[in-house]
């Protein structure tokens, strides 16, 4: 029993932080009509950042937070209106394909600036465990816990309650609308990218020690997200972090009492039985695309 | 009938003349390598090796005069680009092969160098490639049936292991590694608890670790490469795991030592060539290799090199550039350090391509890694 609780405690760490960068996913699915595949990319970047930032001697939460600044200005304004506002107008294909090309484009332009080589990330926590009635956890997985969940609900309240974040949902669900309640669509969605860029690299930050900084770090986390994203729901943010939580746990039970051999398969196998059982995802809602 | 002769005397002309050109220009030597992928750190560092040596061996004046040519191709650590990649290596007309250096790879790269007579190094460690009856293929490092023993005798007689907790990584290093280990310990009665196969660039390391822990085990075997060593470290250090984890080669090194951080402390394993050996040669070729690529070498960077001074001294003692005589001569042959300091390391070549040289135990202190030990050479006698 003392093995299954941990096993899921450590998975929903693991969720929470696919679920981060899914909610990414959703987010600008939303906001805007992109689907970004260069979202692992997203996360990779700020990891290169924070790095950098270490190395010139600043401790880990500032360089946190300086590349959070430089996340939501590199991949929240300079990606919109560079890559998605002048390709959006011609549908979603092209968007699609572009970001794909951004996602090899990053990837190899990193591999050629800095080299292939991984690089080690310090712990935002600190290593070791605690027991809570002899089921053992560890600082690392409960901080994960504690930091990509709060994330998320924070953003659900924020999303919810506020009138910024009301305005950004009203924005989503019907543009048009939105525009005639005077609304400011154009801000709105631009707040949408800041969030997803400031995500990106809170996701940096809880994956770094355990993936390690490598220019492909993001290909894992990027299919992970978007298969989260499609088994939660795309259209609803609290899907992404039960689609990530979902995959997060179920691929730590299968690693360890059936194999660890298809522990990278469960997300696929998840990822097909929702597009075939409830293709619009577990708390997605079906919907008419806007034509 | 004069301009007849003529003809043929341009045609002969034209026919000799690459012939003397490629006696006279630069010789090639291509490089198959792990730029990408996740043999990454392994490649880098054998290629990063071949080409210091490169560096020195041209700034002396070359190999019997002739300037190196070297070519670094990447195999993204994928053996069917490996074996492009070896295609393309023969129709340059490269004189020797340098790696790959992933045993996945080389099993399946070689059968183009061993077709063409091309010398092919590699810094491949399981033991089926030099079993395949190749007489072009040189090891620049142990196989594994040479390393395991030495690691099953350190568990039984230094560690009094009487249980052992295996994880390793499902490709042909791994697997290969894991079969010979399996052979070398069971003489001596040490029970596997756990036998846990887990996937080349796996990133988590929860579950495998979780497994091998409730095994009990006295004691953990890793073997797996450098970045999911350094993942499997971190993870079992976050579990708190406190037995004793001993592995071959890999864990040890200083990419993993780099990874792993303060989880690194405590590793041991055993290694046949380390920058932090207690030779000066060896000393001195670390500190030119910090020195021209900024970071420290691990084995791979020393085979790579020492690789590179061993084409140079077996080409001079053979005095001309062929494939097969190279090959003759390299079956048998011992070259000493004192004769050849690139080498590094006294070494002796057997009929299969297997090398043998002392060999070292390695324990990471303060993140570093430490010699604890000094094992002979087999063919020493002792």
């Amino acid at each position: 029993m003392g093995d299954f609780v941990q096993l899921v405690v450590s998975g929903i760490a693991a969720g929470t932080i696919y679920g981060v960068a899914a909610l990414g996913f959703t987010l600008l699915w939303q906001a805007s009509g992109t689907i970004n595949f260069a979202q692992g990319e997203f996360v990779m970047l700020p990891a290169f950042a924070m790095l950098l930032f270490l190395g010139i001697g600043a401790p880990l939460w500032l360089a946190f937070f300086a590349a959070c600044i430089v996340s939501m200005l590199l991949l929240g304004v300079a990606f919109k209106r560079i890559i998605v506002d002048p390709l959006l107008r011609h549908g979603v294909i092209p968007l699609v394909i572009a970001t794909l090309g951004l996602s090899v484009f990053v990837k190899q332009g990193i591999k050629a600036g800095v080299g292939a080589l991984a690089y080690p990330f310090p712990s935002a926590f600190p290593a070791g465990q605690f027991a809570i009635a002899g089921i053992e956890v560890s600082y690392a997985d409960l901080g994960t816990l504690l930091l990509a969940g709060g994330i998320v609900i924070a953003l659900q309240l924020f999303l919810d309650r506020t009138m910024t974040g009301r305005a950004m949902q009203a924005c989503a669900q019907n543009t048009e609308a939105a525009r005639v309640l005077g609304i400011d669509v154009r801000r709105m969605t631009l707040y949408v990218f800041l969030i997803n860029g400031a995500l990106a690299a809170v996701a940096a930050l809880l994956i770094a020690p355990s993936y390690l900084v490598k220019f492909d770090m993001g290909e894992t986390i990027g299919l992970k997200a978007f298969f989260a994203a499609i088994i939660g729901g795309f259209n609803q943010t609290r899907g992404a972090l039960l689609g990530g939580v979902l995959i997060g746990v179920l691929e730590n039970l299968v690693g360890f009492y059936v194999s660890p051999a298809y522990k990278e398969g469960v997300a696929l196998v998840v990822f097909l039985l929702v597009i075939l059982l409830r293709p619009e995802g577990l708390l997605g809602k079906a919907e008419e695309r806007k034509v | 009938m004069r301009s007849l002769v003529r003809l043929s005397a341009l045609l002969l002309g034209m026919a000799l003349v690459p012939s003397s050109f490629a006696q006279s220009g630069p010789v090639k030597i291509a490089g198959l390598v792990e730029l990408s992928g996740t043999g990454t750190t392994s490649g880098t560092n054998f290629n990063d090796g071949v080409k210091l040596a490169v560096k020195e061996i041209n700034a002396a004046g070359g190999i019997l005069g002739r300037k190196v040519e070297y070519t670094a191709s990447d195999t993204q650590s994928q053996p069917q680009v490996a074996k492009a990649l070896a295609i393309k290596a023969v129709d340059d007309g490269a004189y020797v092969v340098m790696g790959p250096v992933f045993s996945g790879s080389i099993l399946v790269s070689m059968t183009e160098t061993q077709k063409a007579h091309i010398p092919n190094f590699t810094g491949g460690e399981a033991a089926a490639i030099t079993q395949q009856g190749d007489p072009y293929i040189f090891r620049t490092s142990f196989t594994q049936t040479t390393a395991m023993p030495k690691v099953a005798r350190y568990l039984s007689d230094t560690l009094k292991a009487k249980s052992v907790a295996i994880i390793y990584t499902n490709n042909d290093f791994g697997k290969g590694g894991r079969d010979v280990f399996l052979k070398a310990i069971a003489p001596k009665g040490i029970k596997v608890v756990a036998d846990i196969s887990t996937d080349p660039g796996q990133l988590d390391f929860s579950g495998a670790v979780l497994k091998a822990k409730q095994s009990n085990p006295d004691v953990f075997f890793v073997y797996t490469n450098e970045e999911e060593a350094a993942r499997c470290l971190k993870e079992l250090k976050k579990q708190g795991v406190d037995k004793p984890i001993v592995g071959e080669t890999v864990l040890t090194s200083q990419k993993v030592i780099e990874l792993a951080g303060d989880a690194a402390n405590g590793a041991v394993a055993h290694v046949g060539l380390t920058a932090d050996a207690p030779l000066p040669e060896v000393k001195a070729f670390s500190q030119k290799f910090q020195n021209e690529y900024h970071y420290k070498p691990d084995h791979n960077g020393l085979k790579g090199y020492s690789a590179m001074y061993i084409v140079k001294a077996v080409t001079e003692k053979i005095g001309k550039f062929d494939g097969e005589a190279f090959a003759n001569a390299m079956h048998g042959i011992k070259l000493s350090v004192k004769q050849y300091p690139g080498i590094l390391m006294d070494v002796s070549f057997d009929k299969n391509g297997d090398l043998d040289r002392e060999s070292f135990m390695t324990k990471v202190v303060n993140g570093k890694q430490e010699v604890v030990a000094t094992l002979p050479a087999l063919g020493s006698g002792q």
